[in-house]
């Protein structure tokens, strides 16, 4: 048999395809390993919880749990409300509303940060932006930091009536989760 | 392994079978019996065998603990108290993995600040120190994954605040740090799925590591080993055959060692460690001072010196960012070294002014391990800050420019004569007459 130019062309083409696509097929089975890290479906089956609110007085705070994560859920009195929203966006370091409940970005007005009608109600994923601590301030004699919220033991961040980060090495407001309520004591969030 | 011919001569007929197919024996026979080693070794070179010991010692008490620790959220913290006090010798155990690893940390801080006293990072030694950095590292995540695995208090809020540090990265693309966090725990929180899969890999690392060793000592056995003086070794009569001089030397190193380790193991196995990590994990409640292990907590004063201003200069929200960054830049930056560091003289011993800003680093990494193990707040922040100011400032002035400014002290022209003067070389020749042929 004889060998023509064309045919080692043609063998190069192969040669390079045939490796390529044994290439593509080896790394897109990287991906099972690295998926199967992610949360998983029973973890996913977690993602909403109701909450009842009637016990909750003025001035009072419950800690629930929502995916794992405790959620902070204060009744604000009147005074904690007027100084969160005397607070103009342009005075704190991250100006952004953070409410997973609103998409896109608002200013971090404290109407902005809970529901209408509801205002005494603040709810908020109660993890510190920095590094994951669960800020101090839930409980009656807890220490609350330098604008009345909480405060993180762990690095010193600083979070006003509103959760949003006044002082310290937090980079973000306390997150908002998304939630409704589902009658005037009851909320659902997820 | 190289630089010298190996004179191994198998005697027996099974020792000549196996060199004619796996001369594993010449190999070892040439690397640790015959290796010509600088004479003039003093202690702190004991150091790399005593580094050997304690990866040997890590592996073997955790193998046989991984026999009764359960990795769970519901079991893990009762196993270990399980170990503690119910398995045979489990207290001893437990104790000699635990103790270890601050032992382990000791013992590679002092081999690190000896390669940075006598130069042993500089040509021709460049990779065999970015491999001994890269142990560091993997160290470091082991140690840290391992920490993990008693489920106490420290542990859980230690996991969440250094798997956080990832979540930095949403400052760059929104979304791409929570991702990784997220993927790293396998939830929306640390959880028992986060222990389960970081137990798996604190199994792992250690034979990862282990690999990497034999590539450090490939290099050094390359290059040769470096020495007080910091000169090339030119002839000879400067080397003595590694067993058994420096062998026996490395296990005088060695006991002295294990004295310490023993009384810690036996006296004092809680003594390194912090009281909190006795009260099992709870996800509601985080320590009111969350402090890491004492070998990390100058890595961790300079994560924490970075607050919403740094000495003045308003950082805002890139503070998070730009502490990670440092944490892992003050390891990575060893790695530089070789080419930071522009004097040709190696050994700090010729170097007069060096020498002051050689102690006055020794003395930044201890200010900031003591200032990691207080609150981030108030005076003890702005003092993290300086340090961390020093720190970077030995790597990225003090090495490049001291080098150039300073006149070294006159090098002796060999090993010889440094160890015995002038025109010692030649009695020193005279006096090495073989000792083990005597």
């Amino acid at each position: 048999m004889t060998t023509h130019v064309e045919d080692e062309n043609r063998r190069d083409f192969l040669v390079v395809a045939g490796n390529a696509f044994a290439a593509v097929g080896a790394a897109s089975l990287i991906w099972p390993f690295v998926q199967q890290m992610n949360p998983d479906a029973s973890a996913k089956a977690l993602a909403s919880v109701e909450v009842d609110l009637s016990p909750v007085k003025e001035g009072q705070a419950i800690t629930a749990m929502w995916r794992g994560k405790p959620l902070f859920i204060r009744n604000r009195t009147k005074a904690e409300i007027e100084q969160a929203e005397k607070v103009q966006p342009d005075e704190l370091p991250d100006p952004t509303a953070r409410n997973g409940g609103i998409s896109g970005d608002v200013p971090a007005i404290d109407s902005n940060r809970v529901k209408k009608g509801h205002e005494n109600w603040l709810v908020l994923v109660g993890i510190c932006t920095h590094l994951g601590c669960i800020p101090k301030g839930q409980a009656m004699n807890d220490a609350r930091g330098d604008f009345g919220g909480w405060f993180c033991p762990c690095h010193g961040s600083h979070y006003d009536t509103s959760g949003r980060v006044r002082k310290g090495p937090a980079p973000r407001n306390l997150d908002v989760p998304p939630y409704a309520f589902i009658s005037d004591n009851k909320i659902k969030i997820g | 392994m190289s630089g010298h011919a190996s004179t191994y001569e198998p005697t027996s007929r099974w020792g000549k079978w196996w060199d004619e197919r796996l001369p594993i024996a010449r190999m070892m026979h040439g690397s640790f019996v015959e290796f010509p080693t600088p004479r003039n070794l003093n202690y702190l070179w004991t150091f790399g065998g005593i580094l050997m010991f304690c990866l040997v010692a890590q592996i073997v008490t955790g193998i046989v603990l991984a026999m009764h620790y359960q990795p769970s959220d519901v079991q893990a913290f009762n196993s270990i108290e399980h170990i503690r006090r119910d398995v045979n010798y489990g207290w001893m155990l437990r104790s000699m993995h635990a103790v270890g690893a601050s032992m382990f940390f000791i013992a590679v801080f002092i081999h690190i600040f000896r390669g940075l006293y006598y130069g042993s990072y500089k040509a021709p030694r460049e990779v065999l120190w970015i491999l001994g950095v890269t142990i560091l590292l993997v160290m470091m995540a082991t140690a840290f994954l391992g920490y993990t695995l008693p489920w106490g208090q420290m542990s859980f809020w230690g996991v969440t605040v250094i798997t956080n540090l990832f979540s930095a990265l949403d400052t760059i693309y929104a979304g791409l740090g929570t991702g990784i966090v997220e993927w790293l725990w396998g939830g929306y929180a640390v959880s028992g799925v986060t222990l389960n899969r970081f137990f798996s890999l604190h199994y792992l690392l250690p034979f990862v590591l282990t690999g990497i060793v034999i590539l450090h000592v490939w290099a050094l056995h390359v290059a040769g080993q470096n020495n007080p003086t910091g000169l090339d070794l030119k002839e000879a009569s400067e080397s003595v055959p590694m067993h058994p001089y420096a062998t026996s030397k490395d296990l005088v190193g060695l006991f002295a060692f294990l004295v310490v380790f023993g009384w810690f193991v036996f006296f004092l196995p809680d003594y390194l460690g912090h009281a909190d990590n006795y009260i099992e994990a709870n996800p509601l409640v985080t320590p009111p001072h969350i402090v890491p292990e004492w070998y990390f907590l100058p890595f961790y004063a300079i994560l924490r010196a970075f607050t919403g201003s740094f000495l003045g200069i308003p950082l805002g929200s890139y503070a998070k960012l730009l502490g990670v960054l440092a944490m892992f830049g003050s390891i990575l930056i060893l790695a530089f070294a070789p080419w930071l560091d522009s004097s040709r003289v190696r050994s700090t011993k010729y170097r007069p002014l060096y020498r002051w800003f050689f102690w006055l680093f020794v003395f930044t990494c201890l200010a900031l391990g003591y200032l990691g193990s207080k609150p981030a707040e108030g005076v003890y922040t702005t003092w993290a800050q300086i340090f961390t100011v020093l720190y970077f400032a030995h790597f990225l002035i003090v090495m490049p420019v001291v080098g150039l400014l300073e006149t070294p002290n006159k090098l002796p022209r060999s090993i010889s004569e440094a160890v015995l003067g002038e025109g010692g070389s030649a009695s020193f020749a005279g006096a090495t007459a073989a000792p083990e042929k005597r």
